[in-house]
């Protein structure tokens, strides 16, 4: 055997010491990915829900009334739903026109949290069965979408919304129209 | 400061702030097009607990995501138009099932490229 053929017979020990090299690295990191949205540039999700707590419902038709908005998918069970609540506020009293939907939730429950927190929403669709967040492409709540004026999803943030992603958000709004 | 309001939430988040347990499931009468649906289950991934699939997964996204695909089986949708449903909302990742496609071709070919690689190496210590 000549030196490069023996060199050779050692690549596949090299390569699997690679692989349990890698697999070893990665044994202690936590496996929840980041799945983003893919209807991020489609249409949103047809959807005709009932209103909650006095609020009017959500329809298809009013996510396409020419100026953008933000879709605010929440839970009155969601901790960091309550977290976001100040900056729903802040966007609110920027002009944006912000519409709930309460996923996964109960009427009296959707009320509570709203006494409790105060109600930024123009508009609030009451999803019972969860399917919202399936049409949405959604993985958690809360999460945040901007809708353009014709009823197309332009951006999605996942994750309660920070003092910091205001400015951010008023942005994408701002890019929207 | 927002540490400690988030402290103080959590003490004084309740029971109540926590999710309800999803409504138990309801199996589609139909025995066929239920073990249809059941075998899509086990190869579409849960959002929430994300290693597992949603026939397996208790969370309440994946009980959305099975009254999604059983209403979807009942309508006359095949599993394939159910998972490129789901496809369409969050990527190729909620299926287990890699798609076939040529990004993915090595990936199926690999099998059949390290087979025949080893039976070359075998047929060569044969034969001498």
């Amino acid at each position: 055997m000549s030196w490069t053929t023996r060199a050779l017979w050692l690549l596949p020990l090299l390569l699997f010491t690679g692989l349990v090299v890698l697999m070893a690295q990665n044994l202690g990191k936590p496996q929840q990915a980041v799945v983003r949205s893919h209807m991020v540039g489609k249409p949103a999700p047809a959807m005709a829900l009932e209103g909650v707590a006095g609020v009017p419902g959500l329809a298809t038709a009013d996510l396409k009334a020419g100026t953008p908005v933000l879709v605010n998918l929440f839970a009155s069970w969601c901790l960091p739903c309550a977290v976001e609540a100040p900056q729903l506020k802040a966007l609110q009293a920027r002009g944006v026109t912000l519409y709930g939907i309460a996923v996964r939730d109960q009427p009296a429950d959707v009320e509570g949290f709203l006494a409790k927190h105060g109600n930024p929403f123009g508009r609030i669709g009451l999803d019972p069965g969860g399917r919202m967040m399936i049409g949405f492409g959604a993985s958690g709540v809360p999460e945040t979408y901007v809708i353009d004026g014709r009823g197309v999803v332009r951006y999605q943030h996942l994750g309660e919304i920070r003092a910091e992603h205001v400015p951010m958000l008023l942005a994408e709004l701002e890019k929207a129209k | 400061m927002r540490a400690l309001a988030v402290a103080l939430l959590l003490l004084a988040g309740s029971p109540a702030l926590a999710e309800p347990p999803p409504p138990p499931d309801v199996p589609l009468a139909d025995a066929q097009l239920e073990a249809k649906a059941k075998a899509l289950m086990g190869e579409l991934r849960c959002l929430t607990c994300q290693n597992q699939s949603i026939a397996d997964s208790n969370a309440g996204q994946a009980q959305a995501m099975r009254v999604e695909v059983r209403e979807r089986i009942a309508s006359g949708d095949s599993p394939d138009e159910v998972r490129a449903f789901f496809v369409e909302r969050y990527g190729d990742w909620v299926s287990f099932v890699p798609p076939a496609r040529e990004d993915t071709a090595l990936l199926w070919a690999a099998p059949l490229l390290f087979l025949t690689v080893g039976a070359l190496l075998v047929a060569r210590r044969f034969r001498r």
